[in-house]
């Protein structure tokens, strides 16, 4: 059934426009989701990856699109449920590269116990959540992830539903791997896109995606120069957590409370400061936290990575072990383990 | 009919031709075990058999109380038989609940073995009998033949010595009327000696002590002067020749769905959540990794059915089982997997409702929503299995629709037939239809463009699977154009799509067999038209009909979408059509609305199957109608 040999062939060299596919998008002018596509059909050629062997899975939404502007294999589903189509096929096809998109709508509200289940069960998916703080394809009502106040069709008197904050989430659920881009950086989202795709396991990657429409600028804080580099932190694993204009201030952990320290000043040098480890849970969780703190710069790049097995090696291990003497017959399966001979 | 001979210890061993028994206790005495241990007996010894299990809802209902009693009816026979009775002929009550919950059912005449301990002053107040009254001796139950047997006690003095907690003492109390039944139907020990030594095999007093209760009720029956007038009976076996199993209808979906995989060449994935009275589906083929089969318990039933479509869409025989509630919850998914057009199995295994309703009751109400319970135009083959054996053949039915049609299939059984079990003959690999899935090959640079949604002459589209090079395309719930399979908001394109999807769907008729007359006159004054668990009481009842010289026929549904394609003429063979349903009259509304004619109803809605009386009585009522 599967073409395994595609993969060890001397491959064509193919290039994003290979990756194109003939549908012209339908994304507004200005769309974040713009950015997304661009940067993936960049990054799949240098995955060494044949077309046919991906398949891109999404739900329903603007980012859900995805799938009809890739020249791969492509299932757009139904709402919500682009994580659990993902899951059967990659069990049933542990050889295909998966990669699903979806957005704060369809990952955080309508398929939110899809998105926990998933994480925990660690399938081999590329999670691309475009999370623009907004339902679009709906015209501007408000998400899981939309700001406390802000004013939308169906929060005319502001939004009084807390945020999801979904690196919290993706952590608290057992996930695997959780990092944030943005749409705007695009070089920067090809390099957590190509991690994510390196990842053995469920790579969670946010994706701030700015709607042009019906909430421009949700993320205008971590975008203009003048507010970028105080507003945000790329963190880097083995590095300090150093940020600011001239790389002038830290991230220093007082006991479980993270400290912005001024590193200008003679007290503290970058030695102080919290080193990013990958590996850590509990530093990952912390850092998950900064974008509850408005003291706190916001953190992008990979927070957590941990190996484990995936759920689909899981099972096939399970198999592999019941055939250990083959796999069985037709005829056992008929006979079965408890028949009788009547005479 | 009967044929009298005398064992060495002077009792009357009877032959008989059938009989139905009850063990009924509480949910904790293991009537369930005793059951089909006693079940296996008669199955390897030869006879005819059908069974059904009957349990409540909670796991632990209080003890002693009408809710907490369980019951397990068997028949066997040396005919065929359909059911496990419509009354039982012998009724063992542990407990007074036991018996209150089930007397009605008894025959006028039949036995009862009463454990007397379960008719203390206690357990009559919780079954709800009014103060001071005993039916062992207030004279209600004259009616019956009435055996009091001290079980419990009787048991404690055989386990005495075995070392044994005073707990684990009286729960083998089971094993002694085990022990007496067979005793009482002349049927051999051994069967379930080899059970418990292999269930107990770590716990070896626990085996002994099991037996021992077991033989100390077979000697009790042996030595008490309490059955000296009734005598022993003898079932003939008369099985023909071959290699048997038991299996149940939950169990037969199970292999037919392994089956299907293998004959197909494709992997079998389950995506599936838990629901009564379904899950045995999930467990049994969790237990099939051995023939590779890949089983998901999913978060929810729409993660159940949405990683099939998964599975489905990477070239995987997938499938989803479920139960009415679930079904409701899967309707979304399923309109997907019509408009993405691609294979898929969906059985569901019906029970009293709507909403929770009947949880472990057999219902057969979810057959609009079968048809009809999709948004859009959503048409797709509906089939329904008519016995726990027949859940085979149906199910691997399903699924060579499925595959060879590109389409989701509905597959109904109920609770009815999911716990009930009979012998089945082993099927020989050979005598299974073959299943050719329609891969689509490879194609080179320079191939014409491949097109998802090109049709051949059945309308059936082809099944394009990642890893094919060259055949790259992206499918979804968006309507699609005409063969090339873009997003297309065009509007005669969707009414042309919708129109095609349908053929396809009709054209399936060309493929099926046609319908066939099970019993009766190919013309005739009445045809009763069933479909699903109901068979066996149709069946029998037909069959007492004939005998009496009436002019009926029955006619079984396995096909209701499409129907097959005579079954208009059928219909009009006959005077009058009934059709018997466990709902409040579905069928007959599809019949009605598809063939113009107006038959008859019989319905019931009571979580329980027919008894074939319901249906001869009213075969005969409409015959005398007719007539008059």
């Amino acid at each position: 059934m599967t073409d395994n040999d595609t993969t060890m062939k001397v491959l064509p060299v193919l290039t994003a426009k290979d990756f194109a596919s003939d549908q012209e998008p339908k994304w507004c002018p200005g769309c974040g989701d713009h950015s997304v596509l661009q940067q993936l059909k960049q990054l799949l050629p240098e995955l060494g990856v044949a077309p046919e062997n991906i398949v891109v899975v999404s739900g329903i939404g603007c980012s859900s699109r995805l799938p009809y502007y890739l020249a791969t294999y492509g299932v757009h589903g139904i709402h919500g449920r682009a994580l659990p189509m993902a899951t059967g096929l990659k069990i049933a096809r542990p050889d295909l590269s998966v990669w699903v998109g979806t957005g704060d709508g369809d990952a955080l509200s309508i398929g939110g116990n899809h998105f926990i289940h998933t994480l925990r069960r660690n399938p081999d998916l590329n999670v691309l959540l475009f999370n623009n703080e907004i339902y679009g394809l709906t015209k501007g009502q408000y998400s899981p992830t939309s700001k406390i106040g802000l004013r939308t069709v169906t929060s005319p008197s502001g939004v009084i539903d807390h945020p999801f904050n979904t690196a919290a989430l993706t952590i608290g659920s057992g996930g695997t791997f959780f990092a944030r881009a943005f749409d705007r950086d695009g070089k920067f989202l090809r390099s957590i896109l190509h991690r994510a795709a390196m990842h053995r396991g469920t790579s969670l990657v946010e994706i701030y995606q700015n709607c042009p429409i019906f909430n421009n600028a949700a993320f205008e804080a971590y975008a203009t120069p003048d507010k970028k580099a105080d507003n945000t932190i790329y963190v880097e694993h083995e590095k300090p957590l150093v940020f600011g204009k001239g790389k002038n201030r830290g991230i220093m952990l007082d006991g479980f409370k993270p400290v912005v320290v001024d590193l200008d000043k003679e007290e503290f040098s970058t030695s102080d400061l919290w080193i990013h480890d990958e590996r850590d849970i509990n530093k990952a969780s912390i850092l998950a936290r900064f974008a509850d703190e408005e003291s706190l710069p916001r953190p992008f790049g990979v927070f957590y990575a941990e190996e484990r097995v995936t759920y689909e090696d899981a099972l096939a291990a399970q198999i592999k072990d019941s055939q250990i003497n083959g796999c069985w017959t037709l005829e056992e399966l008929l006979k079965g383990e408890n028949s009788y001979e009547i005479k | 009919m009967t044929d009298t001979k005398k064992t060495t210890r002077q009792v009357n061993v009877t032959s008989k031709t059938s009989v139905s028994v009850l063990f009924a206790g509480d949910s904790g005495d293991g009537m369930q075990l005793t059951g089909t241990q006693f079940a296996n007996t008669v199955a390897i010894h030869g006879t005819e058999l059908n069974t059904f299990p009957n349990f409540p809802s909670e796991i632990r209902a209080p003890a002693g109380t009408i809710a907490g009693v369980s019951g397990f009816q068997l028949q066997f026979s040396s005919k065929p038989v359909y059911t496990p009775g419509a009354r039982f002929d012998v009724m063992v009550a542990m407990n007074s609940a036991a018996l209150k919950a089930n007397l009605k059912n008894l025959h006028r005449g039949g036995i009862i073995i009463a454990g007397t301990e379960g008719f203390d002053e206690k357990n009559l107040k919780l079954a709800g009998y009014p103060e001071g009254a005993n039916p062992l001796h207030d004279g209600s139950l004259d009616n019956y033949i009435i055996f009091p047997v001290p079980i419990l006690q009787l048991t404690r003095e055989a386990l005495k010595e075995s070392g044994l907690s005073s707990k684990e003492i009286d729960r083998c109390k089971n094993m002694f009327v085990l022990g007496l039944l067979y005793w009482l139907y002349t049927l051999p020990l051994e069967g379930t000696m080899e059970t418990l030594n292999a269930k107990f095999q770590k716990n070896i007093w626990m085996a002994e002590a099991n037996i021992k209760a077991m033989k100390a009720g077979y000697f009790f029956g042996d030595e008490t002067e309490l059955f000296a007038n009734l005598g022993r009976f003898d079932i003939a076996p008369q099985k023909q020749h071959g290699i048997y199993r038991r299996v149940t209808g939950n169990e037969a979906c199970a292999i037919a769905l392994t089956a299907a995989s293998k004959k197909a060449g494709l992997e079998l994935f389950l995506g599936s959540y838990p629901i009564t009275p379904a899950t045995e589906i999930l467990q049994t083929l969790a237990k099939k990794k051995k023939y590779g089969v890949k089983t998901f318990q999913a978060e929810d039933e729409i993660a159940g059915i949405v990683s099939s479509i998964g599975a489905a869409y990477g070239g995987a025989l997938a499938a989803t089982n479920t139960s009415g509630p679930g079904l409701a919850l899967k309707t979304e998914a399923l309109g997907l997997a019509v408009i993405l057009e691609i294979p898929l199995v969906v059985i569901n295994v019906q029970r009293g409702g709507p909403s929770t309703g009947l949880p472990t009751k057999p219902e057969q109400s979810d057959l609009f929503m079968a048809l009809y319970g999709r948004h859009g135009e959503a048409p797709l083959p509906v089939i329904a299995a008519c016995s726990p054996v027949d859940c085979f053949y149906a199910t691997y039915e399903a699924a060579r629709i499925a595959v060879e049609h590109m389409t989701p299939v509905i597959c109904l059984s109920d609770g009815y037939l999911a716990l009930s079990s009979e012998p089945w003959k082993v099927e020989s690999p050979d005598n299974l239809a073959e299943i050719k899935p329609r891969f689509q090959p490879a194609r080179e640079p320079g191939d014409a463009p491949y097109l998802p949604y090109k049709r051949d002459e059945r309308q059936v589209r082809s099944w394009a699977i990642p890893g094919t090079r060259g055949l790259e395309h992206r499918i979804g719930g968006l309507e699609k154009q005409h063969e090339t399979g873009n997003v297309s908001h065009d509007p005669e394109n969707h009414e042309l799509m919708t129109k095609l999807r349908a053929e396809k769907i009709a054209r399936i008729a060309d493929s099926i067999p046609l319908q066939s007359i099970d019993n009766g006159p190919l013309k005739g004054d009445l045809l009763v038209l069933g479909w699903g668990s109901t068979y066996g009481a149709i069946k029998t009842a037909v069959e007492q009909a004939l005998e009496q010289g009436y002019s009926v026929a029955h006619a079984h549904l396995r096909y209701i979408h499409p129907f097959p394609k005579n079954l208009a003429e059928i219909l009009g063979n006959y005077k009058q059509v009934v059709i018997p349903e466990l709902n409040n009259g579905q069928l007959v509304h599809i019949i009605r609305d598809t063939f113009l004619i107006a038959p008859e109803s019989l319905t019931k809605v009571q979580g329980v199957p027919f008894n074939e009386m319901e249906i001869l009585t009213k075969i005969t009522d409409l015959l005398k109608e007719l007539q008059s």
